[in-house]
């Protein structure tokens, strides 16, 4: 890849449209797992006993559906980032390639 | 020829160090220290080691090329990757770790292990797809992209080589303890075990046999972990609420065990482990070097996709264990630490420690031959990572160290491979005798020392040279060592060296985890150096960012990569 090149494919619209709408979904979903991660932190460090709560009278308390949850949270993130990056982000980076070869 | 005839001397080692074990397996057992010679687990042991050493030979006899060796050809799909990684990062200590954890603290051990799960995403987010398009064999490619070679790949070497050491080192004594408990074998035994086939699978297998032995460990510790959490989940119909109840009434703990304990004290010690996990997981070389197997981004994320899905269903098995091993085995006292007045501690008389929790409840479930199954997997579970790490650590020394900076780039590819091989060699023979070295010093801070350095140096340095244009190679240097720096120094003043290890009376840096404090460290110093980095190679570098984030965004150029 040449320079000529470097500066077709950066003056190229799809290549903005593509790093741009890239990086706000990947920073969206990044800052999503930080505050689900350092919420669920903070409220163990802040008000425990929230966690500790019983849930309809039996043993079972808040913090295990809770805890659940920010492991899934981690799956389902990474499956929402990977369905869009195969469909658009892909498709985006094809039509760049097909455009500037 | 030359690989076989090394790997029939390796299976001659095995045989010798079970063979001599018998006698000394007998004392061991007056010492109550060591279990009695576990024939099933040794059978099954052998089945795994046979088939991959199978996989090495025949690895061995097609990995022809450098890129064969580093990166397997680049033909690992994603699935496969993602089992791999899945391998690679589940060590025995997560399995047998956690599952204690839960046994002993009930819901604080699901807090630990959530926090070995959330740098996932970020791994995807901000990392995989960038590196596959830039790099080739390890992350020091992407920072040498723009950036002057020689300093960076000294840093990134530093870098990679400390994760490795302290991580290694934490691993072989880890495996030393458990093999002579599991299997009745000596600890020194143990330990040349251990490294010789991490040396074998990686000398002759390189990356292919390590992703293959990674994979194999990945299924085997799934499926019998499934298993296990199965049959717990059967003993109470399925009902989690049953089987909370039946371990709230039977834990010391009672309903203490349903909410948050001790384990996250106070915020600052809290967020500075959570971000040393989430950040760690993201500079570490074992786990960035798996991203160039695959043949492209769309692969590369694939991989952690996958990966994210069987590492937390594993940690949601793992806590279930752990709550089967305290309804299953609290009331049982054939499995604990009896005094002559049948009274025990129900949590810290377990026979082996709490640690072993996830063993005996193999045996409580699955009787002998399930007990041997499982331990059979926490072997081959060590061996997955330790090839791994050793894999990550030959290749820093072998491309990054001699290649580029010793050789210039001007070295013959059989050459690099071959020098990679003897540093996979060195790198177990100095493991062996680190793990000799240490078996009775504390190494339980060495992990988390491991993932302090891996997110305070590598993934600093890695994040600014890709994402921002300022970085010169003086400011990834000079901010990357002060951040590996300020994470060794911090955790030997930390409570848990300082004071535990070496038996001082206060500790100079009050929290056990530097990464919050270290990471700005890195990131404040990348940023300074490369400011106030005038020289005429400084604008050049970031004159060259343009091309790098178009390769690095589009992945154009970057298939070309795999070819010399």
């Amino acid at each position: 890849m040449g320079e000529t090149d470097v500066l077709r494919i950066r003056r190229e619209p799809m290549f903005r449209e593509l790093v741009d709408k890239r990086a706000h979904f990947a920073w969206t979903l990044s800052a999503a797992m930080l505050v689900i991660y350092f919420g669920f932190i903070l409220l163990i460090a802040f008000a425990p006993k929230v966690l500790g709560v019983p849930i309809g009278g039996g043993v079972m308390t808040v913090g295990i559906p809770v805890g659940l949850f920010v492991i899934v949270s981690a799956f389902v993130l990474t499956g929402i980032y990977v369905h869009r990056a195969n469909s658009v982000f892909d498709d985006l980076t094809h039509k760049i390639i097909e455009k500037v070869k | 020829m030359r690989a076989l005839s090394i790997i029939l001397a390796a299976a001659g080692l095995l045989a010798v160090a079970f063979g001599s074990t018998e006698t000394l397996a007998a004392g061991a057992i007056e010492g109550g220290g060591r279990q009695a010679l576990n024939v099933p687990a040794i059978v099954m042991f052998f089945l795994f080691v046979a088939m991959t050493l199978g996989i090495t030979k025949w690895a061995a006899s097609r990995a022809r090329s450098a890129a064969d060796f580093y990166a397997a050809g680049g033909g690992i799909t994603g699935f496969q990757n993602g089992l791999a990684i899945a391998g690679d990062y589940m060590s025995a200590a997560s399995f047998l770790g956690i599952s204690g954890l839960v046994f002993a603290t009930g819901f604080d051990g699901l807090i630990y292990s959530v926090g070995w799960l959330v740098g996932w995403p970020i791994v995807l987010f901000l990392i995989a797809e960038r590196l596959r398009n830039l790099g080739r064999y390890t992350f020091a490619d992407v920072v040498a992209f723009r950036l002057e070679p020689t300093p960076t790949r000294i840093l990134a070497s530093i870098g990679t080589l400390t994760v490795v050491a302290f991580y290694l080192i934490a691993q072989m004594v880890g495996a030393g303890k458990l093999i002579e408990l599991l299997f009745g074998l000596p600890y020194l035994y143990a330990v040349i075990l251990v490294g010789g086939l991490m040396i074998v699978y990686v000398a002759f297998g390189g990356m292919v046999a390590t992703t293959w032995v990674q994979i194999i460990k990945a299924g085997l510790l799934l499926g019998g972990a499934t298993f296990m959490a199965f049959m717990v989940l059967a003993s109470f119909g399925f009902s989690p609420e049953a089987m909370f109840r039946a371990a709230v009434d039977i834990h010391p703990k009672h309903l203490a065990i349903m909410e948050p304990g001790g384990l996250v004290s106070d915020p600052i010690s809290a967020i500075s482990l959570g971000l040393a996990l989430m950040f760690g997981t993201a500079g570490l070389p074992h786990i960035l070097m798996r991203f160039f197997t695959v043949a492209d981004a769309k692969a590369a994320r694939k991989s952690v996709f996958y990966a994210t899905g069987f590492i937390g269903y594993f940690y949601i098995l793992t806590f279930i264990i752990g709550f089967g091993a305290i309804t299953l085995l609290m009331n049982d006292p054939s499995y604990f630490k009896v005094a002559a007045s049948g009274a025990y501690n129900k949590v810290g008389d377990l026979l082996g420690g709490t640690n072993m929790a996830a063993i005996h409840l193999a045996n409580a479930v699955g009787g002998s031959l399930f007990l041997g199954f499982i331990s059979a997997v926490a072997f081959a579970t060590i061996l997955a990572v330790v090839a791994g790490l050793t894999l990550a650590g030959a290749s820093a020394i072998s491309h990054d160290l001699y290649a580029s900076v010793i050789a210039k780039g001007k070295v013959a590819e059989d050459k690099e491979v071959k020098l990679s091989k003897l540093s996979a060699i060195a790198i177990g023979v100095v493991a062996i005798m680190l793990g000799y070295l240490f078996e009775n010093q504390n190494v339980a801070f060495m992990v988390g020392l491991a993932f302090a350095v891996a997110a305070s140096c590598n993934f600093p340095v890695l994040l600014m040279s890709v994402f921002w244009k300022g970085t010169t190679s003086r400011g990834a240097l000079i901010g990357g060592l002060l951040g590996l720096t300020a994470a060794v120094v911090m955790v030997v003043l930390s409570p848990a060296v300082w004071v535990k290890t070496f038996g001082f009376q206060a500790a100079l840096f009050p929290y056990d985890n530097p990464a919050l404090f270290s990471m700005a460290i890195a990131f404040v110093g990348i940023w300074l150096f490369s400011k106030i980095d005038a020289t005429a190679r400084a604008r050049a570098e970031q004159g060259a960012f343009e091309a790098q984030y178009v390769r690095s965004e589009t992945g154009i150029g970057a298939a070309g990569a795999l070819a010399h």
